[in-house]
């Protein structure tokens, strides 16, 4: 076991791998019965501060449809000069440039440490980064003042030649031109209109180039002097714009009462989107959407103006009450597609305290890869160090995201993929690799992923196509190679390799071993991707049906019991905690929406399917340390009962971070102890569990809310909807007081669940 | 008109005409007649004098106008009977046409006919017709007394125009007496009056001459008549004083003269009056007008010289013959007592009467040379058209007696035809039409015009007469048809007293003259003018006469610092106290009973109660005690504040807004447009419109710019710089932005300064030569619509809008379509956009200013449509370049920008029972048939209203009207302005034409014709405006001239000249384009003309004409009139029309005169292309500036100052406006349309 995690550790510290299963099985049959898919999580650009950019192309197979790159897998003649592709077999001439090639002159891409390799490619002129604000201007005055701040502090964030662009809506969407001086020029279109991409660049004065454009290149210098007047260097119109954003006022259409401002949401996003698509195609750009409230108007409108008319909640949609729910949505697809195509993505900042349409606007960022964070306002830490953090940079200076990302899978001839879940969108290239059977977005071997940051992590679902009779091959691996090509921050076209292989098994004989593969937590990710990426377009019964069917399987192929004897199942330990992530993954808002706004939903799905590993368990499970004068800091189980009066909590959700104060040390500290000297420890344990959420918070994107709360408090909800209510009302008596805290709930205990689940499991008749 | 007067007479004459039989004169005696039945009208203007006599002088007031009637009968005289005369006067006329000509028109006319004419004109009526004879008469009487001396006077006073006139009456006695006597006299010609006298001298000298000596029986009446015509000028007057009433009272003249005089010259007077000029007639008088003007001139001598030959020729001839076989005839019969006179007359005139065909021919002959000198020029034309007319005239006026002499003298005119020589030959015989002449003598009155000049030339040729004749014959003498400078002069002359408004039915002073308005309970002029001030009573008259019942109305007239602007009523939150019915607001109509507890309306007549905090006991009289407290009891002209219930939407209104919106194509910033408008606004937004002076204007403003997309811009005070807002989308236009749009002006001064500051910098090199028109207005409409105030926009806009959007138009500018009945479409809008456009601006009270810079056809008639239905206005600067235009357009700019303007208005005006408003002119909107929309309204837009009969009115009460406008004014203050009106109501047909107003009617038809044209094809609307004319003048033939030659053209005295300004109508260039005006310049006339107040479509029809010899400060030189012979190449002119200046220079004009204007003494120095005067430092050059700058500020727009060099290429752009003459696309000289509406009105009566 310890192996295996070793193994694991080792794979997703090098490649950023995460299987599901790190033994294969080898037919078919037996892939399907084991419940969970052989599939993986990857993170494209893990970060590898040891992996130096190789800066020269990747060597590829020579045939047509296969292509794969050169790499430690291949089997290589150094004599001939030869090598074979390990995907298609096909033998490979090196190109000259390969000609010193031998044993000890092997190139990076052959060493075996180099599975993962990146190619630093020259391929065309160096594309600049483009940042496009699209400002919602319906603001309280003191958000806009907040974000005007931000948006000015983030411009001394970008590289000097980054491109820079501003539309800012309300009622009317403008296009700031940004190179005038003495005067402050912007376009503006009106918020109910939809236009098509050619309207808008005929609008914004971009159509000349139209008529050189069929010769090509001489259309370019104008496109780029055309589109000069809405993206600018960031160095050269810094002042301008900092000015620009300065003078930036709020809507100045007056709203009546009983009414929401007009904020025409849709439309500003088809401007930006046509901007870009009009003057950057395929160029990496980041459209950066900043939106205080709902689009009430014109296309893509989520609510009427009419305050009367609250915006759509689960129950509305539940009952088909929501009327521009689908025309909303289907606008922003469209949009969103349209974006991902040209290598474009969106990020969402909403701030407000109602929902401001992200269950329609979801897909933008879905579908593109771009962020979306959800705040209260732009007058908090939330938004502005999230947003700061959007412009984090690495250990090399470099901007943590880049930008036109395509990621295509090669497997060997026993694999097929049926298709991954992630931000990303198909770009249906149909291949011998490509299974019939989808999972996510299938269809296809290539995805396009318009931003990736090192943590965006795609779950790759693949399916075992060889025939349950048809032998392994000898000492057979299967292969599987990511190929990731994108623009990175500093404007390089940079392709990243990631080779790995994984040895087929005899599921009959080598169940154990198979078992013992088995990677509970990515299986349990990977599963849950399933489950949310289900749970968008089916009913939320249905969803947790599945998972629970598939629970219940998985526990009857690898439990250990006796038939109809729920006290003697037992799993191995390689699957002891997965049922507990099952667990906590049907109470997660993942799969619930009670309690949850339709946005809220959005929000945390959003998240759920982008982040990596760890950062998704924590999601499915949150952490819960306990601070006490009892000895160190440790994990407790996330339990009613780990809330004790003299323990401090910290709860890590992902996306909050809740310091709770047991009642004892509540009243002690309201009594104000650690003001005394002689209490000096309790100021330290009070201290601690601070310095432990600041260092998460360090870290987080986007930043988690930070509650600071204590027995009773309000917000102590936050807390208590997340333990496992293994002492509620019902129970209370039966368990005695002094072990915790009860929690008003009816659901479902563990305890109960687990019960449950070994009845069924053993159950003959399941 | 005289004619009119004439053809009662006619029947007189008639029998004369048997006497006349005379065989030139005989016809020309019928003629004459009828001519001097026109001059009678003039005379009718002397009628003063005749007044005495004739009861009906009544219109002694009218007498004065006949005066300058007078003059205008004279020439009409002349070209109908005067054909024959006429000639000689043309003869005369040219010599002095040139130049004094013109305002001499009365001088032309002065010259004999002018005189009688002026006489019979002032009668024009039958009543003035009477006392025209009377005046005549009078006149004669004052030559007769005069006679020896009187002949100075005459001429002295009106001699001139008189003699013109005159001429033709004069020449019947004059004939009768010239002949003998005038043939001496006018030898002495060199006394020119002398000569004239006789003749003209018939009219005036004449009048005398012949008076004293022979006629002061009749024949002196009638010459006396025509004398006193002219002296209805100068003469006239004086003479009527003088002569008339010598003769009334004293001499001989009065009993017989007036009475048997009257009747001739009541049909002289008659057509004085009315001036008709049969063409015959005309012929006959008209000639006779000149004579006896130019006796009777103030030029006497030349006048009469000159007035002496027409009138000797024609006039003196036929007018004696007329009057004498006529008048005695005629007059015995229509004027009994005139047939006395005529006796008496017939001594002078008789004599000459009889004889007159060879007296007059001789007497004439003497003047007739003169004529003939003069005729060639003018005459001679003149009479050519008049005097075949005048030939066939003739035979009718012959048919009357004193006509028939003309006829015959026609006859020998034609043959002399236009030749002035062979007229005079002819003259005398045609001295019959000289009875014409006799109208001429009518028009002598006018005598001081042609008959000084005419006088002198004539003098020097007293022979010319004679020759004259004979083209008088051919042409009528322009000198002896109606001058609207001797009217203009006339009225000038007699409107010394303030104008009180109290009197009903009483018509204001001509808008020529200076005057000042007392309200007395009825509008000031300066607000309503009318067509008529005695409306029919019932439909049937109204449609018998064609004469059209129409008010011009200028809500917001600015009115002169001496009268108080209308005092602001408030009638508490009740808002304004109106009729329950109708809903009329409280006015001096409203009549107050039961002790002042309720009112009776004036319009609708039902009783309402007086609210309590309004109750007021009555005095004895009925009449409420605080009266005269309050205005809306006692004035015509008051406002009331409007309380809530009068705002749209029931909320009080936001301060207007002012929106510029400038087109920044390459056209536009190449011509400079752009930078000189920028630069502008920089200092004029410190003159936006304001209500009190003291404080800073409440009205805010905004900027846009565009060429195919449109720019809005920012200019919050709070910003550091402006900001630009490009709006691309000009298919569904929107406002972008609504806080920052419009400003304050003081608030923002620094964010604007910039902005105007860069905005040329921004587009100097823009490469974009396409437009949006459309979308602009739109733009400026959903500002004001987001803003929730009225406005104006203000747009600078250069090239058609070829650009993809709404209201994209194509050029259709298709020369081929001219003239053919597809015509009409090219003035209307290209597309129906702009129509609703145009509503929607409406509704919000959105005003459109379009100032037009086009190279090129725009479609005036599409763009135009929203600023005409919006009440703004348009302004086109065709070929703009900065450096010649910009003043000009800095200028309307600046007036536009500054004037005092209303929004959001909406006028309704309410009528007594049985008339209403039908029919509306101007720029404005109706969305029903009662309300008159408009988003704006400035202190220069009028509107014309129609009212039509649907019912039957009192004499007792008249028609009353109230206009009523609700508006807001700049101060964003709602206010109701009540403008009320009282005119007669009258059942005689002569009253109507007695009280009409020729000036507004012209008005009226201008803009009927010029919106007709948009459905009928353009000939179609030029014959029904003729048509209706013809009707109007034949029906008054018909009706109130009294009875005399069909031949005779006889013109109410107060429409004499509406022959001549139909002329001027039908000559514009959007009836009767030339070759090289663009569509675009005729549709810009189109909607120019539409809301045009009366002086200003005055001036634009008939342009002022100044000599430029001797500026003395505090008056202006008398005008001259329209005709290229009135110029003189020695002289310099300046020529206005209230949109064109020009400085004319002629050839070889002194150098002392040049060096004084232009700083150098050589013609050839003078650089035409100068757009201002040189700033020289002498009196002339101080006094010639002062008077340019006061006429560019009377008028709404700023002209450009043109000089003309004469032979120089622009001379023909000036020629176009002298708009007596032929012009080059064809349209009829003044004295061919005479004619031609003679032949007209002769063919309705027959």
């Amino acid at each position: 076991m310890a192996t295996y995690q070793e193994f694991i550790q080792q794979n997703e510290d090098r490649d950023g791998v995460r299987f599901s299963w790190n033994l294969w099985p080898s037919s078919r049959l037996e892939a399907t019965r084991l419940v969970a898919p052989v599939s993986c999580l990857f993170t494209p650009l893990k970060e590898r501060p040891d992996l130096p950019p190789v800066q020269y192309e990747p060597v590829l197979c020579s045939r047509a449809n296969c292509k794969a790159v050169l790499n430690p897998l291949c089997q290589v003649d150094f004599r001939a000069k030869i090598w074979a592709c390990n995907f298609c077999f096909q033998r490979n001439p090196f190109p000259p440039s390969y000609a010193g090639i031998s044993e000890v002159n092997q190139p990076a891409e052959l060493m075996p440490q180099f599975s993962t390799i990146e190619y630093i490619v020259q391929r065309g002129p160096p594309a600049p980064l483009i940042f496009l604000y699209v400002v919602d201007t319906c603001l309280e005055e003191e958000d806009l003042q907040a974000l005007k701040e931000s948006l000015q502090m983030s411009l001394s964030l970008l590289p000097p030649n980054a491109l820079v662009g501003l539309i800012t809506f309300g009622r009317m969407v403008q296009v700031h031109e940004l190179s005038c001086e003495g005067i402050a020029k912007s376009y503006v279109f009106r918020g109910t209109k939809d236009l098509s991409a050619k309207q808008i660049q005929e609008m914004l004065g971009l159509m000349k180039p139209a008529a050189a454009g069929n010769q090509g290149r001489p259309a370019a210098p104008q496109d780029a002097a055309a589109s000069c007047r809405f993206l600018q260097p960031v160095h050269r119109v810094d002042m301008n714009l900092t000015d620009l954003l300065g003078e930036l006022q709020r809507d100045p259409w007056p709203v009546p009462q009983g009414k929401r401002p007009l904020r025409s949401t849709g439309v500003a996003l088809t401007v930006a989107v046509g901007l870009l698509e009009g003057t950057f195609p395929n160029t990496g750009a980041r459209v950066m959407l900043f939106i205080g409230g709902p689009p009430t108007q014109g296309p893509g409108m989520v609510v009427g103006d009419e305050l009367k008319t609250p915006i759509r909640s689960w129950h509305d949609i539940q009952k088909d009450n929501a009327r521009h729910l689908k025309k909303a949505t289907k606008y922003y697809e469209a949009l969103a597609n349209r974006s991902a195509v040209n290598g474009h993505n969106i990020d969402i900042y909403a701030c407000a305290l109602d929902q401001t349409g992200l269950l329609e606007m979801k897909c933008l960022s879905n579908l593109t890869g771009g962020h979306i964070v959800m705040g209260d306002s732009f007058n908090t830490s939330l938004f502005k160090q999230t947003f700061q953090r959007v412009f984090s940079k690495d250990y090399n200076g470099d901007f943590r995201m880049a930008f036109g990302g395509v990621l295509e899978v090669k497997t060997s001839r026993e694999l097929k993929v049926c298709g991954t879940i992630g931000p990303c969108v198909s770009l249906n290239s149909k291949g011998s690799c490509v299974s019939e059977n989808e999972m996510g977005i299938g269809g296809t071997s290539q995805w396009k992923v318009c931003s990736l940051t090192p943590s965006t992590t795609l779950g790759i679902y693949f399916e075992v196509v060889n025939q349950h009779n048809a032998p392994v091959p000898q000492g057979g691996r299967g292969a599987v190679q990511f190929v990731t090509q994108y623009q990175h921050s500093n404007t390089q076209k940079r392709i990243r390799v990631t080779t790995i292989a994984r040895n087929w098994a005899d599921a009959q004989s080598q169940i154990q071993h198979i078992e013992s593969s088995f990677d509970q937590e990515a299986a349990a990710v990977l599963m849950a991707r399933l489950g949310v990426f289900r749970a968008e377009s089916e009913e939320g019964p249905d969803v947790l049906r599945w998972l629970d069917r598939q629970l219940i399987r998985l526990c009857q192929k690898f439990g250990q019991f006796n038939k109809d004897d729920p006290s003697s199942f037992k799993l191995s330990e390689s699957l002891s905690l997965y049922p507990q992530f099952m667990f906590h993954l049907r109470r997660s808002p993942f799969l619930q929406v009670f309690n949850n706004s339709p946005d809220e939903s959005s929000y945390y799905r959003h998240h759920f399917v982008r982040q990596d590993l760890t950062q998704s368990l924590i999601m499915i499970q949150p952490i819960l340390y306990s601070y006490s004068f009892h000895g160190p800091p440790e994990p407790v189980l996330l339990d009613s009962s780990s809330i004790l009066p003299d323990r401090i909590l910290l709860m890590d959700t992902f996306f909050q971070l809740v310091i709770y104060h047991g009642e004892t040390i509540a009243q002690w500290r309201k009594a104000g102890y650690q003001e005394m000297a002689e209490y000096e420890n309790f100021k330290q344990l009070l201290q601690a569990p601070l310095d432990d959420a600041q260092e998460i918070l360090q870290t987080r994107f986007p930043m988690p809310r930070y509650i600071d709360t204590e027995h009773g408090g309000s917000q102590a909800r936050f807390l208590l909807s997340k333990v496992n209510p293994s002492q509620t009302h019902n129970n209370l008596y039966a368990w005695g007081q002094e072990t915790g805290a009860p929690i008003l709930t009816d659901d479902v205990s563990l305890q109960v669940f687990m019960d449950h689940l070994k009845k069924l499991a053993v159950s003959s008749s399941a | 008109m005289n004619v009119n007067q004439h053809t009662p007479m006619a029947s007189p004459y008639g029998q004369p005409q048997p006497g006349y039989g005379h065989p030139g004169y005989a016809p020309l005696d019928g003629g004459y007649p009828v001519p001097y039945a026109p001059y009678n009208g003039p005379a009718s203007a002397y009628q003063p004098g005749a007044l005495p006599q004739g009861p009906a002088r009544g219109p002694p007031t009218s007498g004065p106008p006949p005066v300058s009637v007078p003059q205008p009968f004279n020439q009409y005289s002349p070209s109908q009977g005067d054909v024959q005369n006429g000639p000689p006067p043309m003869t005369q006329a040219p010599p002095r046409p040139a130049a004094s000509q013109p305002y001499n028109q009365g001088a032309v006319n002065p010259s004999g006919p002018h005189s009688s004419y002026p006489q019979h004109y002032g009668p024009p009526p039958s009543m003035q017709q009477v006392t025209n004879q009377m005046t005549g008469m009078q006149i004669n009487s004052g030559p007769p007394t005069a006679a020896g001396p009187g002949y100075v006077p005459p001429h002295s006073s009106q001699p001139p125009i008189s003699t013109a006139y005159s001429a033709a009456p004069p020449p019947a006695y004059s004939q009768a007496s010239p002949p003998a006597s005038s043939a001496p006299p006018q030898p002495p010609p060199p006394s020119g009056p002398a000569t004239s006298q006789q003749y003209y001298g018939s009219p005036q000298s004449p009048s005398q001459q012949p008076f004293n000596s022979s006629l002061p029986p009749t024949s002196q009446q009638q010459f006396t008549s025509p004398a006193p015509p002219p002296p209805s000028s100068q003469q006239t007057f004086p003479p009527s004083s003088q002569q008339t009433f010598p003769p009334s009272s004293q001499q001989t003249f009065p009993p017989s003269s007036q009475q048997t005089f009257l009747p001739p010259s009541q049909q002289n007077f008659p057509p004085s009056s009315q001036q008709t000029f049969p063409q015959s007639s005309f012929s006959g008088p008209m000639p006779p007008p000149s004579q006896a003007p130019a006796p009777p001139g103030s030029q006497p001598q030349q006048s009469f010289s000159p007035a002496q030959p027409p009138f000797s020729s024609a006039p003196p001839p036929v007018s004696q013959p007329a009057f004498i076989s006529g008048p005695p005839p005629s007059a015995q019969g229509s004027f009994p007592p005139r047939a006395p006179p005529p006796s008496s007359q017939s001594g002078s005139f008789p004599s000459a009467g009889p004889p007159p065909t060879s007296t007059p021919s001789s007497q004439y002959q003497g003047p007739m040379p003169p004529q003939q000198q003069h005729p060639p020029s003018q005459p001679s034309p003149y009479h050519a058209g008049p005097s075949p007319p005048s030939v066939q005239m003739p035979p009718t006026s012959m048919a009357q007696s004193n006509h028939l002499p003309p006829g015959p003298q026609g006859p020998p005119c034609p043959p002399g035809p236009m030749q002035q020589p062979p007229t005079q030959p002819g003259m005398q015989g045609g001295y019959p039409p000289q009875q014409n002449g006799a109208f001429g003598q009518v028009r002598g009155p006018q005598p001081g015009y042609a008959g000084p000049y005419p006088g002198q030339p004539n003098y020097g040729a007293p022979a010319p007469a004679p020759a004259p004749a004979p083209p008088a014959q051919k042409r009528l003498d322009p000198d002896s048809i109606p001058s609207p400078i001797q009217v203009i002069e006339d009225d000038r002359a007699k409107s010394t007293e303030p104008f009180t408004t109290g009197v009903r039915g009483q018509a204001p002073p001509l808008v020529t003259t200076n005057f000042q308005v007392k309200d007395q309970g009825n509008a000031s002029p300066r607000f309503i003018r009318c067509t008529a001030y005695n409306m029919p009573c019932t439909a049937d008259m109204a449609k018998q006469s064609q004469v059209p019942l129409a008010a011009v109305i200028k809500p917001l007239a600015t009115l002169p610092p001496d009268e108080t602007p209308p005092y602001l009523v408030d009638h508490g939150e009740g808002g304004p106290i109106r009729c329950n019915r109708c809903k009329a607001y409280m006015c001096p109509y409203m009549q107050f009973i039961e002790g002042g507890r309720r009112f009776q309306c004036g319009f609708c007549s039902c009783v309402t109660e007086v609210p309590p905090h309004y109750f007021q006991h009555l005095d004895h009289t009925g009449k409420r005690v605080d009266c005269y407290d309050r205005p809306e009891l006692s004035l015509g002209s008051y406002e009331f504040l409007a309380t809530v219930d009068y705002c749209k939407n029931n909320k009080l209104p936001q301060p207007p807004a002012f929106i510029f919106l400038i087109d920044v194509s390459y056209n536009a910033v190449k011509s400079g447009m752009v930078g000189i408008v920028c630069q502008e606004l920089k200092s004029l937004l410190d003159y936006l419109p304001r209500e009190n002076p003291e404080m800073d204007s409440v009205v805010r403003v905004g900027f846009v710019t565009y060429n195919k997309v449109l720019h809005f811009y920012n200019v919050k005070s709070s910003l550091a710089q402006p900001q630009m807002l490009v709006v691309s989308d000009v298919s569904d236009m929107f406002v972008p932005l609504l806080d920052g749009f419009l400003v304050n002006v003081n608030e923002s001064r620094l964010v604007i300064e910039s902005l105007l500051d860069q905005i040329p910098e921004m587009f100097a090199d823009t490469r974009e030569t396409e437009t949006v028109f459309g979308p602009v207005i739109q733009a400026g409409l959903e500002a004001l619509k987001a803003a929730d105030c009225a406005g104006k926009l203000f747009v600078f806009h250069t090239s058609l809008p070829i650009a993809e959007a709404p209201g994209k138009l194509k050029n259709r500018e298709d020369k081929k379509l001219i003239g053919t009945d597809k015509e009409k479409s090219l003035f209307q809008p290209q597309v129906g956009f702009y129509n609703t456009l145009a509503k929607d601006c409406v509704a919000q009270g959105c005003c459109v200013d379009l100032f037009l810079f086009p190279n090129q056809y725009v479609d005036v008639a599409t763009l135009s449509v929203v600023p005409v239905s919006t009440g703004g206005s348009v302004y086109k600067y065709t070929y703009f370049q900065a450096q010649s235009d910009q003043e000009r357009f800095l200028n309307d700019l600046r007036r536009d920008i500054q004037k005092l303007v209303g929004f959001d208005a909406v006028m309704r005006v309410r009528t007594s029972t049985g008339i209403r408003a039908t029919d509306f002119f101007g720029s404005f909107f109706m969305s029903n048939t009662t309300d008159v929309e408009l988003a704006g309204l400035d202190c220069d837009k009028a509107i014309t209203v129609e009212f039509k009969h649907d019912d039957k009115l009192s004499e007792e009460t008249g028609a009353l009207m109230q206009c009523a406008i609700l508006y807001t004014s700049c101060s964003g203050h709602r206010r109701l302005r009540i403008h009320n009106m009282a005119v007669n109501c009258c059942s005689q047909l002569a009253d109507l034409y007695r009280n009409c107003e020729t000036d507004t009617i012209i008005n009226f038809f201008s803009k009927y014709a010029f919106r007709g044209v948009l459905n009928n094809p353009t000939k179609a609307v030029r014959d029904t405006l003729i048509n209706q004319c013809a009707q109007i003048l034949a029906c008054y033939r018909k009706n109130c001239a009294s009875p005399s030659s069909a031949g005779q053209l006889i013109l109410p005295e107060c429409m004499k000249l509406l022959p001549v300004y139909l002329n001027c109508v039908l000559k514009s260039d959007l009836l009767l384009p030339g070759a090289d005006v663009s569509l675009d310049d005729r549709a810009y006339l189109r909607q120019l003309i539409s809301c045009m107040d009366v002086s200003e479509s005055h001036v634009f029809f008939y342009p002022r004409l100044l000599p430029l010899l001797k500026l003395e400060s505090g008056s202006l030189p008398v005008a001259v009139r329209d005709s290229e012979e009135r110029l003189s190449k020695g002289g310099v002119y300046l020529l206005e029309t209230g949109l064109h200046l020009f400085l004319w220079v002629g050839a070889s004009a002194q150098q002392e005169l040049l060096l004084n204007i232009f700083g150098t003494t050589s013609f050839s120095q003078i650089d035409p292309s100068m757009t201002s005067l040189p700033v020289l430092d002498n009196p002339f050059s101080q006094r010639l500036r002062e008077i340019v700058d006061s006429f560019r500020a009377q008028r709404p727009r700023y002209m450009k100052l043109m000089v003309v060099k004469q032979e120089d290429r622009a001379e023909l752009i000036f020629r176009h406006f002298l708009v007596e003459d032929k012009c080059a696309s064809g349209g009829a000289s003044y004295v061919d349309f005479l004619c031609h509406m003679h032949k007209e009105i002769r063919q309705l009566l027959s």
